[in-house]
């Protein structure tokens, strides 16, 4: 990649790791101050203004940027043509996303947004934080023009051409997220925006939760997808191997786009202004999006035997030991599988219409999600960093070892901090609380799995500085090296033709507008057609 | 297109993995009526206290005209009232619960009983204690810096030693 074109990938994946940075360091104070080993660092205000920021960053600032910046690296990496509506409309995106970032995050360390990722009117937050998370959407979405036409117009230069698998796959993740926020946006648009500056008085708290459940699913299929095209792609590449199935990946990523979208009233099973019947429908899809999840699975591990034993494993489990665990994008590939394996299981029993209420809001929750988004998804993230980043500062990487050091650590951190997580939900600990002054007889079984979260912050810390300190010594070395040129992995049978269907989206998107209006149309349509009662404003 | 024989069974069976999950929630849904609380039913919270059911002298638990007992509660920033709720084990008991402020949840750690309290609607949920003994009753939604302060007692107490109110009003 020459220099100017590289400068948009890395700014973008820049701010990713900085607040990543920041957001690391907010969720070693809460889990310090959660343990309740440390009573000096028990401010409330404080925690609650840590979780908010936590949340919003790791959830909206961390993906959405380190997304673009990836999506950007794969347009021009993949396709080697220029970006559609050239770099000056992706800055422009850009800048939009990161004064939007600016203004939320302001609002936020203030304490006066403490109000969550997940919004939870009638609470009510600055309407600066409102617009900023806005802007923050509204940048992403050049990306997402940027990524659809940019394929486009690769196809129109080769017809008949199979797109690149990681390009096809990011060019779904945009139409995912451009569909999925939409939610999210009529929420904020139409209702909390002009409800916090006062234009209208009241907002339905049960359309807003139903809205927002509409992002709240399918937002975790973007962050993930992009760890999905690095296990299709890079990962069979770095261990020497071959794709074991370019179609079943595609196939893969056309169910995630159409199941994870037109599911989230999953988030909304112990909702009570959502009727029993339409959960239902969105709990079978919620297992149609473990499919593709599955067949993932396959693919990849096929992938890494066809590596291993390429590289002269034998036997029922010798490939294992045969592949390259030196390379930080393998080991990331396993570590990643491993954590998925454990928390896709976790997830069946939140996705799972009648046992949900065991779990629902416990940290059982909070524990599922760290491992599924912050082990499984980030830990790829950093590969992919650690992959790319030559192509990209045209120095070698800093530390191969820290890498892989680094790697280790978020996994056994990431162990170390959910699994007592999933107990402590199972005994009863809520997510979302400080040091609650619930009586002893109650919380005494949770003192040691307190114990071992904090132990297992402190390793996630460890781990995130690592990353940072590797990343920046690389790109500010002296010494630059001949800059890598970036292969993805070929497929095993490689398709000279791919059918249309598995090489446009058109067709599917009308599939979702459909699914969607089925699943949705009426839950939205019933607040306009019963009698609701707005809620007022309320302060933290 | 290429499709590997092996690939395809675990296609298949990844499909039957998640039928059979689905047939065995609706399974459970159908026989036993075991459902997520959903119960699409509007109030309006600013003026909870000028409702019948939920102003403050009816809460508490009641035994309708059809011999139901019905528990009403009100979640407001920060506790559930009434407070340390008596109950007997053994009886299928209906809670109506309704916010006075904002976005609550209640989950008695340890039973089934956990639901969202949604300002603007009342949750209802039905459902039975076999263990007697005292329960935490959580707030488990993030309503406000003093959420943590926000929890209640459920106390199941053993059947025979219950004594039921008499039955009041028509059943509703």
């Amino acid at each position: 990649m020459d220099a100017s074109a590289s400068r948009l990938p890395l700014a973008n994946i820049w701010i990713a790791f900085i607040t990543f940075a920041l957001a690391a360091l907010m969720g070693l104070y809460q889990v310090a101050e959660r343990s309740g080993l440390f009573p000096k660092i028990e401010i409330i205000e404080l925690y609650f203004r840590s979780v908010s920021s936590h949340g919003v960053i790791m959830g909206f600032v961390l993906t959405t940027f380190f997304i673009m910046g990836f999506g950007y690296w794969v347009a021009s990496s993949s396709l080697k043509i220029p970006l559609w509506g050239g770099k000056g409309l992706g800055w422009l995106g850009f800048f939009i996303s990161l004064s939007g970032t600016a203004m939320a995050a302001i609002m936020l360390f203030t304490g006066k947004a403490s109000i969550m990722y997940t919004f939870y009117p009638p609470l009510k937050a600055h309407p600066l934080f409102y617009i900023g998370a806005t802007l923050l959407v509204v940048g992403s979405w050049v990306w997402c023009l940027q990524m659809v036409m940019t394929m486009n117009a690769w196809k129109k230069q080769n017809p008949g051409a199979p797109v690149p698998l990681a390009m096809y796959g990011m060019t779904a993740n945009a139409i995912l997220w451009f569909i999925t926020s939409l939610g999210v946006a009529s929420e904020v648009i139409f209702q909390l925006i002009p409800w916090s500056l006062g234009w209208i008085e009241t907002v339905d708290v049960g359309l807003a939760r139903t809205l927002f459940s509409w992002t709240l699913h399918a937002i975790v299929y973007f962050w993930l997808i992009p760890a999905y095209i690095a296990f299709y792609t890079l990962v069979p590449k770095a261990a020497g191997g071959k794709l074991f199935s370019d179609e079943f990946s595609r196939i893969s990523i056309l169910m995630l786009l159409i199941f994870s979208v037109p599911i989230g009233m999953h988030h909304l099973y112990v909702d009570p202004m959502q009727s029993a019947g339409w959960k239902f429908v969105h709990m079978i899809g919620t297992f149609m999006v473990a499919v593709p999840t599955l067949i993932t699975g396959f693919t990849v591990i096929a992938s890494m035997e066809v590596a291993g034993r390429l590289r002269g494993g034998k036997g029922l489990f010798g490939w294992i030991k045969a592949l390259n665990w030196s390379n930080p994008m393998v080991l990331a590939g396993g570590l990643s599988l491993l954590m998925l394996t454990i928390g896709g299981w976790g997830g069946l029993v939140n996705a799972s219409y009648s046992l949900d209420v065991a779990v629902h809001n416990t940290q059982w929750i909070t524990g599922h999600f760290h491992l599924i988004f912050a082990g499984t998804t980030v830990i790829m993230y950093f590969a992919i960093a650690y992959y790319i980043w030559p192509s990209l500062t045209g120095k070698p990487l800093f530390s191969r070892k820290m890498a892989l050091l680094q790697l280790w650590l978020w996994f056994i951190g990431m162990l170390v901090l959910t699994l007592p997580w999933h107990i402590l939900g199972l005994i009863g600990q809520p997510r979302r609380i400080g040091v609650p002054p619930y009586s002893a007889e109650f919380t005494a079984p949770w003192e040691p799995y307190l114990i071992l979260m904090f132990s297992g912050g402190v390793i996630l810390f460890i781990s995130a500085l690592l990353l940072i300190i590797n990343l920046l010594f690389s790109h500010f070395k002296r010494k630059s090296s001949e800059k890598p040129v970036m292969e993805y992995a070929q497929a095993l049978h490689p398709s000279l033709k791919m059918p249309a269907l598995l090489n446009g989206f058109g067709f599917w998107t009308a599939v979702i507008a459909v699914y969607m209006v089925a699943s949705y149309g009426y839950p939205i349509l019933q607040f306009f057609l019963m009698e609701t009662h707005g809620t007022f404003p309320w302060s933290i | 297109m290429h499709v590997d024989g092996t690939e395809k069974k675990w296609v298949i069976l990844s499909f039957l993995m998640a039928f059979a999950m689905m047939g065995i929630l609706a399974a459970y849904a159908i026989n036993y009526n075991i459902r997520p609380p959903s119960n699409v039913e509007t109030i309006d919270s600013n003026a909870l206290h000028l409702t019948e059911e939920f102003g403050e002298d009816n809460l508490g638990l009641k035994v309708k005209q059809d011999g139901s007992v019905v528990v009403t509660m009100v979640a407001a920033r920060y506790g559930f009232y009434p407070q340390n709720m008596k109950v007997p084990s053994d009886t299928p008991i209906t809670f109506r619960i309704a916010s006075a402020d904002v976005l609550h949840g209640v989950h008695t750690a340890g039973t089934n009983m956990n639901t969202m309290v949604v300002p603007g609607y009342i949750s209802e949920l039905t459902t039975t204690f076999p263990h007697v003994g005292k329960f935490p009753m959580f707030c488990n939604e993030y309503c406000g810096l003093g959420h943590d302060y926000m929890w209640s007692r459920l106390i199941v107490v053993p059947k025979d030693q219950f004594k039921l109110p008499a039955p009041q009003g028509g059943a509703q």
